[in-house]
């Protein structure tokens, strides 16, 4: 047993190194400098304490859905209808924080509680798009993974439809979003320019360690985790399996919606065509690169929202394509996966041998 | 609209189905084979891209489908060997290469993007195209299109009609009996992953070579071709004839939305580009709505004549997966 | 073709599978090979199918030393195995599960393959149509179809492993019949199986394994005591048939009619009592298994109604059931009735189903180790519950009961299970219904069902049997219902009653 534990550190390194490898022949093939990529990246996540922040900011939502994600790998089920649940939250967030605009600009309501009343908007949002997969899960019998990205795409459609219709700005609609809120209605951030909002971070951490203490702890997490691995099973030993499903979808989803109401208040302060920024996807890359556990989540996801903000600069310096972040995150989780089943492979042979 | 430009439409509709019906009928190949390539979408923009790059490079389209062909290809290996070989879980690997491969191809084909560079052309068949409705519908098309024909052909052939095809089914229903057969299971899994990722590896050039000529990076508008081509698999039934059946109905009904486009001017263009994500799932659900115990349950309610009926209609649309679809095979 | 094995070894970890067995088997001979679970009957013949190698030892073919890399070579030698399950295509055709895995031309030739399947079949007297589909017929019809398959492929040895389980009575004659002609024509027969009965009557001789090793043969006229104690070890010790008084009605059955694709079950009346063992019998797939589950809740009833301590629960969910203290145990047990995954504790956790937010661990394990104290399973309360052998499974699912229950009903109790462990679940059920508990169970073992029910019903494609006294019903007469025959009594006497009911 010792031996194998020893192993795992090491084959994990080889799939790091692998995966830069990879990554720096993607770089040669395009005839980019490796090493300069790599220095801008790290500069442009970590060079001036307004990028750091950048990254904090980053890593709210993501942080948010990976521990929404956790949930629902929990029960077994791969929520990639995330993305619509974002969106979703985002929409209830604006919905609810324009019908407030006015009350708030007039004093007949306090805008700390037309934040607060919105982000739980987002929330129901994003807890309703995440249902409605459910119930196609459960009462429909259609794979949560088709059902999940077919949403996906209704609630982008849904999106672009009210920002180019209902919510369209005053004259010419566009692609930069409905008209921003007023200041007030704002969620505080540290200063005026920065999109750093405190509380946002608060409640990210809160959300992973609330469910790293419910997938740990609670009989809740004992039978999410009973109706994962055996349904049947599970409500043989008298647990409601459907009911746990849809309530997982709906963690989810809060904690989804949750993400995309942050968005809206603190980050762009309007509702914008790409309001989930592909936090979702990236919520499944690092989920699975936490193996599916909520202990080492925060820092992973903190990463992956380095590696996103800090390639941001470099179709300007290096006139690359940021997409380049997505590549490094890829071969990352790609090579672990691989390194995870050569392990495995690996310890089975050495056991046939003895 | 004059019998002219409905057949012209219609002409086109089996045309833009092809890519599709590739990317199916490929993954309906590694499927009864009992391995999910979940990176169909993915992989798609990855062989646009590199198939436009390569028939950039060379001036040979002929050279852009062999590079989409070997990165379907190679796409599918990683699967192949991570599913088969390490035993990982197919939808995890499947969903990373997904994304991935979305994020290659934007990153590899930035200098490329927008460039002008060849195109498949059309190549009317002699005497056949003058037939009349016929000729025109699907004997005025470019060879890639015939291709997509005789494909749906050859694979139903090779599927239900060769003794090859039989061994495949049998790989994907029960690998330890058709191992106790002599077939050799990882080997076929890996032959045919591979292939059927060939395969699926047409469709990306077929967008960058000839609908959607060029690489267009993010609005290159192929991001979920290959969801739809997954689900259709699934709607298909895994046969060949079906699943064509269901590229062309999509193909269909997307060509009425921009139909309609005209006449409903107040609708986004978005709007109606993502009509086949509610379809899929809608077709999804009618697929699967036999499997539902609620279902079951509501039937048993009904009185004998209508339940029957209602029974047999929703057998009848049901659609049976391969039963070690997703599951690695150990001989003990 | 004679099959001589030699000092075959093969260990599985720690366990020691075949420990050096040596064994002639001559051609135009049937060879009975007799066991309990885990003496290492599956494991030889996987060895000598191909499916494994072994550590050591060799294989002699015709007096020719063969090595056999896969099942396929071993056919192409001219062994060929019939499996439990039998390895063949449900949802393929009859002909195309035949043609499966043959060799010759890109195109099979349908038309000649239809034609030799037909010749076998009618040389064997089996009713088979090659255009039908394999998920429609028994399991003793897909047992034909291997046995044709095989010869049609050109084997000149038959390995037949524990062939008798699940099949009609008729087909097993059939299947005898076949054996025998077949050795007669010069096949080498090796027949595995535990049942002391089936070998006595069909074996040329009979070898018995025991922990691995052979400990001994015999030939006919079979000594029946001596092979008991050869595979055991010693004598069963038999427990004694104790008499519970029955209670009040737990629960009851009126009218219940249960429809599944492939049959009906009409008009179904029984009433269980507590502290009383019903047993249900019947070959597999004769409706017993959904009427178990209707009366969980887990099987809608089409008509009729379950009533239980007379509250009417008719297509009420499975968990109001288990509320009014149904328990069900389900034979597949890591499939259906256990989580993978999860270790012993958090079974007794879940199974507890104790509302709350946090979960007291050492509470928990406190209960857990007495639990597995007073249950004897062989675990820690961290061990995941697939690391236990089937026996300590069963025992696990024994002890996730809750302590008052009005009925368990219970899918084959003891299948797969060694003869301590059997005595064992079988007196921890007892002890349940001592205190009161009603228990219906199912089973495929004969004895099983003679020796622990009160009652008994019978189910036949769908028919149900009164129940009868298990006192008065011999094997032979369990056996013949459970083959279909000597029902015509029970329909006289329901005519009888509905007679004199319409005279009222």
């Amino acid at each position: 047993m010792s031996d194998s534990r020893a192993l795992k550190p090491l084959f994990q390194g080889a799939a790091v190194v692998l995966a830069l490898g990879l990554t720096t022949l993607v770089l040669l093939a395009t005839k980019a400098p490796p090493l300069a990529a790599y220095v801008n990246i790290a500069r442009g996540a970590v060079g001036t304490v307004s990028v750091a922040l950048d990254v904090l900011v980053a890593w709210v939502p993501l942080l948010l859905v990976t521990s929404g994600l956790l949930v629902t790998f929990t029960v077994g089920l791969w929520n990639i209808g995330i993305e619509g649940q974002i969106t979703f939250g985002a929409i209830f967030a604006t919905w609810a924080l324009r019908s407030f605009q006015g009350g708030a600009a007039s004093g007949a309501i306090d805008p700390a509680l037309a934040i607060a009343l919105s982000v739980l908007a987002g929330m129901a949002g994003g807890a309703l798009w995440a249902m409605l997969v459910g119930a196609l899960k459960t009462f429909g019998g259609v794979n949560e993974i088709f059902g999940g990205l077919g949403l996906n795409y209704v609630a982008t459609a849904l999106n672009l439809w009210l920002i180019f219709g209902p919510w369209k700005r005053p004259g010419v609609a566009s692609m930069s979003g409905t008209v921003p809120f007023d200041k007030a209605l704002w969620l505080p951030t540290i200063n005026e320019q920065s999109r750093f909002a405190p509380i946002a971070v608060v409640l990210a951490l809160v959300a992973i360690a609330v469910v790293f203490a419910l997938i740990q702890g609670t009989y809740f997490g004992l039978r999410l985790k009973a109706v994962g691995k055996n349904p049947k099973a599970a409500y043989l030993l008298g647990i409601p399996t459907w009911q746990y499903t849809m309530a997982s979808f709906a963690i989810c989803g809060i904690l989804a919606g949750l993400a995309g109401a942050v968005q809206v208040t603190s980050v762009y302060h309007r509702l914008i065509p790409s309001i989930s920024s592909g936090y979702g996807y990236m919520g499944l890359m690092v989920s699975m690169l936490v193996n599916f556990s909520a202990a080492v989540a925060a820092p992973v996801a903190l990463f992956f929202a380095a590696l996103n903000v800090g390639s941001i600069q470099l179709p300007i310096t290096l006139k690359l394509d940021s997409s380049l972040a997505g590549v490094l995150q890829g071969t990352l989780v790609l090579f672990v996966i691989l390194a995870e089943g050569a392990r495995m492979r690996f310890m089975k042979k050495g056991g046939r041998k003895a | 609209m004059s019998v002219d430009i409905l057949l012209l439409g219609l002409a086109g509709v089996l045309a833009s189905a092809g890519p599709v019906i590739f990317a199916a009928i490929g993954e309906a190949i590694s499927e009864r084979a009992g391995v999910i390539n979940l990176s169909m979408n993915g992989m798609i923009l990855l062989s646009a891209m590199g198939g436009f790059a390569a028939a950039l490079a060379t001036g040979s389209v002929v050279a852009g489908f062999a590079a989409g062909a070997a990165i379907g290809g190679a796409v599918a290996a990683v699967v192949a060997f991570s599913s088969i070989t390490l035993k990982q879980s197919q939808v995890a690997v499947g969903f990373v290469l997904t994304l991935l491969c979305r994020d290659l191809s934007y990153f590899l084909g930035n200098p490329i993007m927008g460039q002008p560079g060849p195109r498949i052309s059309m190549a009317p068949i002699p005497l056949l195209e003058g037939i009349p409705v016929l000729g025109p519908l699907f004997f005025r098309q470019d060879a890639m299109t015939y291709l997509s024909f005789v494909l749906i052909a050859a694979a139903w052939l090779f599927i239900y009609r060769t003794r090859p095809g039989l061994v495949l089914r049998g790989v994907g229903e029960k690998p330890a009996a058709a191992y106790a057969r002599g077939a050799n299971v990882g080997g076929l899994r890996y032959l045919y992953t591979i292939l059927g990722g060939a395969i699926a590896g047409l469709a990306g050039p077929m967008y960058s070579l000839s609908i959607k000529a060029g690489w267009k990076g993010t609005i290159s508008g192929l991001d979920g071709i290959g969801w739809i081509a997954l689900a259709i698999t699934i709607f298909g039934g895994w046969s060949p004839i079906k699943v064509a059946l269901g590229a062309y109905l999509f193909a269909f009904l997307q060509w009425l939305g921009l139909v309609l486009q005209s006449a409903l001017p107040g609708v986004p263009s978005q709007v109606l580009q993502v009509a086949p994500f509610p379809l899929m799932i809608l077709t999804l659900l009618f697929v699967n709505l036999g499997n539902a115990e609620w279902v079951s349950n509501a039937l048993a309610r009904l009185p004998e004549k209508p339940r029957r009926a209602l029974a047999r209609l929703l057998r009848a649309m049901n659609a049976k997966p391969p039963a070690a679809l997703g599951t690695p095979f150990e001989k003990d | 073709m004679l099959i001589e094995l030699r000092d075959i070894c093969k260990t599985f970890g720690p366990v020691r599978a075949n420990a050096g067995i040596s064994l002639a088997v001559p051609p135009a001979s049937v060879l009975g090979i007799l066991g309990e679970n885990g003496a290492g009957k599956s494991t030889l013949m996987k060895i000598l199918s191909g499916f494994q190698p072994p550590d050591s030892g060799s294989i002699i073919i015709d007096g020719e030393a063969a090595t056999i890399r896969s099942p396929a070579d071993a056919l192409a030698r001219g062994i060929g195995m019939l499996h439990q399950d039998p390895l063949d295509f449900p949802p393929l055709r009859l002909i195309d599960d035949l043609i499966l895995g043959s060799r010759g031309p890109l195109r099979p030739d349908r038309k000649k393959a239809a034609r030799e399947f037909r010749e076998l079949a009618v040389r064997f007297d089996f009713d088979l149509d090659h255009e039908a589909y394999v998920d429609s017929l028994t399991v003793g019809e897909r047992q034909q179809l291997e046995i044709l398959r095989l010869l049609w492929l050109g084997a000149r040895a038959l390995i037949l492993d524990e062939p008798t389980t699940g099949i009609s009575l008729p087909q097993k004659q059939k299947l005898f019949a076949t054996i025998r002609l077949l050795a007669d024509e010069g096949m080498t027969v090796l027949f595995v199986s535990h049942k002391l009965e089936d070998v006595e009557s069909l074996c040329d001789r009979a070898v018995v394994l025991r922990q691995g090793a052979l400990v001994g043969s015999s030939e006919p006229p079979f000594d029946t005591k001596r092979l008991v104690e050869l595979m055991f070890g010693k004598e069963v010790p038999q427990t004694p048939r104790y008499k519970i008084p029955c209670g009040e009605t737990v629960l009851a059955a009126r009218g219940l009619c249960l429809e599944s694709l492939r049959l009906q079950i009409k008009d179904l009346d029984l009433e269980v009592y507590a502290g009383e063992v019903v047993g249900l019998a019947g070959m597999e797939g004769s409706g017993q298994a959904i009427f178990l589950a209707s009366c969980a809740g887990l099987e809608r009833a089409v008509a009729g109604s379950v009533c239980l301590d007379e509250t009417d629960m008719t297509s009420r969910s499975h968990h109001d059931f288990k509320r009014e203290g149904v328990a069900y145990l389900p034979a597949a047990r890591l499939e259906e009735g256990l989580v993978p995954g999860l270790s012993l504790e958090d079974h007794f956790i879940l199974a507890e189903g104790k509302r709350g937010l946090f979960i007291d661990r050492r509470e928990a394990e406190r209960e857990a180790v007495s639990r597995i104290a007073s249950y004897n399973i062989k675990g820690r309360p961290d061990s995941p519950v697939e690391s236990l052998s089937g026996g300590n499974q069963q025992r696990a699912l024994l002890a996730l009961l809750r302590d008052k229950l009005s009925l368990i009903l219970v899918e084959h109790p003891t299948r797969g299970l060694d003869i301590e462990s059997t005595i064992y679940i079988w007196s921890k059920l007892k002890e349940r219904c001592s205190q009161g508990t009603a228990i219906v169970f199912i089973s495929s073992d004969l004895d099983e069902i003679l020796q622990y029910s009160d009652r008994v019903l019978v189910f036949f494609a769908g028919r149900v049997s009164p129940p009868l006294s298990a006192e008065d019903l011999g094997v032979e007469e369990l056996g013949r219902l459970i083959g279909g025959k000597g029902w015509e009594r029970f329909e006289a006497s329901a005519t009888a009653e509905t007679a004199e009911a319409s005279h009222v």
